[in-house]
């Protein structure tokens, strides 16, 4: 099932969850929504599934207009930020909801319902906790219910609100690569949101950064990491180190004092400067673009974190192998392996 | 969930002087002299006795002053029997109407956003700020010879004050808060999320309601409509100007206590009390089950 959507605006009041939103969705595609709170990303999934309405735009599924249909009609699993269990059925009867719910017509006879729940409960590995009620369950265990839950119906899209958003870090890793696996497994196109980046990286095929009710950009893991579009995706994807920089007579100046950066191409004016903090090289004094005095060091594993004020007047932190030990006071110079200038303040 | 970090705390802690601590720490929150907290509980005890207690004994005393077969003799009158049919008819009548009412309401209330929400929020709670005899007047000033649906209603043949349906009508609009009243905060703590998946799943707008939201507020339902039949049994005032206790026509059990009192019958009026006592009782009781089961509800949606 390929997914299309057209110009969707959506508000809020005066509030813009959603503004002008363009997107296409591969068959089988496991595509991530990555973006700050009140980015639009959930809003645009809910949209996706039928449980909000746009102000405008179009959406697709298989070139089909969705918008006719209500959330009812579209089979689309959804799985809730909060998993929404009915508390009152237990595990097994939360499963078979969707098929129990079928018109008289087409629905199984309760054998069939039975061996398919038992079926799902075996690919989310949890037929243990059949008969016991959601409240009984971890948060982990809910989350992967939630899922046999809306795969039940058989869905032509999975989607997942925040899917990992409310677990501890050590079972939203393992369940990260669950989900991925589990996604090969079924091959149903999905997309999931989330504010984690890692996330994001990690489980996707393609990342789509939302900021403000708008696409920033969409790409492969590795191209909105490597080349990020926009000032906000650097920013927001990656530890990046930010400066506000000036362009002026093919010189780029940090403060008073000229860097030396080539400045071919740059518009002049004020401009925004990104390096991530594992690409500033140190070097001894006078080499490299900047020039600092290091304030203070911590070690984090393999590499140490110095605090460091540049000469221009601002103070920034790099991560740099623990190969040559830094000290509180030691001047040094420093060279982006690599950074981008992006225009405006 | 404090309770159960309270409990890991002290299960963690290494041995039992820090828990003997904790407890010395406890009583030294209560500074009050031994002397103060039991004059506070007895004064609370004896305040309970004399105006709750000491009441309802009176109520079943006078009951049974002239033996069982007077108070069983009370009961089968016929006045009294008419009294107590049409007190139940009543209660069944405003209770369905209020149990409707009240899930429309909350649902509406709880589920959607819309303009006025606060107004009715406001207006749902008018009958319990509202003088009974107030209730009671305004459908007389509606429905009655010189109101203003009167001449019509006479026109008609249609007969509701001084009938049972203008009596249900007082009944019902008293009553109206109770059953809304359980459900709006319940509903609202629950969020519209299980019904999305409901929906999401293919169920229908009746199957949601069936299968997803009234298991999940059944306790509450269950609530609001035992608060409101008691106050539906229990209700004078404004029945009272309605009803133009008609006797063994128009008199619910309320109504005829007072009449049967006024005419010195102290056993037949106690006697129906003494039932409209036991309804309290009843009433009591399955209040505190089911505050018990609406706690567990709490409970399990707080994980």
């Amino acid at each position: 099932m390929t997914i299309e959507v057209r110009n969707l605006v959506k508000k809020f009041d005066s509030f813009k969850a959603l503004d002008g939103v363009d997107l296409k969705v591969d068959n089988g595609e496991l595509l991530a929504l990555l973006g700050p709170s009140g980015s639009g990303k959930t809003t645009l999934l809910r949209i996706i599934a039928g449980l909000d309405w746009p102000d405008s735009g179009d959406v697709a599924f298989n070139g089909e207009d969705a918008l006719a249909q209500g959330a009812r009609e579209r089979h689309v699993g959804f799985v809730f930020q909060h998993y929404a269990l009915f508390r009152h059925m237990t595990v097994f009867e939360n499963v078979a909801f969707g098929l129990r719910v079928q018109p008289r017509a087409i629905r199984k006879d309760e054998s069939t319902i039975r061996a398919r729940v038992t079926e799902l409960l075996d690919l989310v590995q949890l037929d243990w906790l059949a008969d016991r009620y959601p409240s009984q369950l971890s948060g982990g265990q809910r989350q992967r219910i939630a899922l046999a839950r809306a795969l039940a119906i058989e869905p032509r899209i999975l989607l997942l609100d925040e899917p990992f958003g409310a677990l501890d870090a050590k079972v939203r890793k393992e369940l990260r690569r669950w989900l991925r696996s589990l996604h090969h497994e079924i091959n149903v196109t999905s997309i999931f949101v989330t504010h984690d980046q890692e996330e994001a990286l990690e489980v996707a095929n393609r990342v789509v950064v939302m900021d403000k009710g708008r696409i920033e950009q969409i790409g492969s893991p590795d191209d909105v990491y490597e080349t990020p579009a926009t000032a906000f995706v650097h920013g927001f994807i990656g530890e990046s180190i930010e400066l506000p920089v000036k362009i002026e007579g093919g010189v780029i100046r940090l403060g008073d004092r000229p860097l030396r950066l080539a400045a071919d191409g740059l518009a002049p004016g004020a401009s925004r400067l990104f390096v991530r903090r594992h690409d500033m090289l140190v070097g001894p004094p006078g080499s490299g673009a900047f020039e600092g005095a290091v304030q203070h060091v911590r070690n984090f594993g393999p590499v140490q974190r110095a605090e460091v004020a540049l000469s221009g007047g601002e103070t920034i932190e790099i991560d740099a192998p623990r190969d040559r030990e830094l000290r509180a006071g030691d001047t040094i110079g420093l060279e982006p392996r690599r950074y981008r200038i992006f225009a405006g303040a | 969930m404090t309770m159960q970090i309270a409990d890991s705390v002290s299960l963690s802690a290494p041995d039992a002087k820090v828990r003997a601590h904790a407890a010395a720490a406890r009583n030294s929150l209560r500074t009050e002299p031994r002397a103060v907290r039991i004059v506070i509980i007895a004064l609370a005890m004896t305040f309970l006795s004399v105006f709750v207690v000491l009441p309802l004994v009176v109520v079943f005393a006078q009951a049974f002053s002239k033996g069982i077969l007077a108070y069983l003799a009370a009961l089968t009158d016929p006045e009294a029997l008419s009294a107590i049919k049409l007190t139940l008819v009543v209660a069944a009548i405003s209770v369905g109407l209020n149990l409707v009412f009240g899930l429309v309401a909350a649902w509406a209330i709880a589920k959607f956003e819309f303009r006025g929400k606060t107004f009715l929020i406001t207006l749902i709670d008018l009958p319990f700020s509202v003088s009974p005899v107030i209730s009671g007047l305004v459908f007389v000033l509606l429905f009655g010879a010189q109101g203003y649906f009167g001449s019509w209603l006479r026109d008609h043949d249609i007969q509701i004050l001084f009938a049972v349906p203008g009596i249900a009508l007082a009944t019902t609009f008293v009553t109206f808060p109770f059953v809304a009243r359980a459900l709006i905060p319940l509903m609202q703590e629950q969020g519209t999320q299980e019904e999305e998946a409901a929906i999401s799943l293919g169920a229908s707008g009746l199957q949601t309601f069936f299968r997803v939201t009234l298991p999940n507020i059944k306790w509450g339902v269950l609530y609001g409509v035992l608060l409101c039949n008691a106050r539906a049994m229990g209700e004078f005032g404004a029945v009272s100007v309605v009803s133009g206790h008609i006797r063994g026509e128009t008199n619910t059990m309320p109504l005829l206590v007072e009449i049967l009192y006024n005419e010195y019958q102290f056993v037949a009026a106690f006697a129906i009390a003494s039932l409209l006592a036991m309804l309290a009782l009843i009433t009591l009781i399955a209040k505190t089950v089911l505050e018990h089961h609406l706690d567990e509800g709490h409970d399990a949606s707080d994980h």
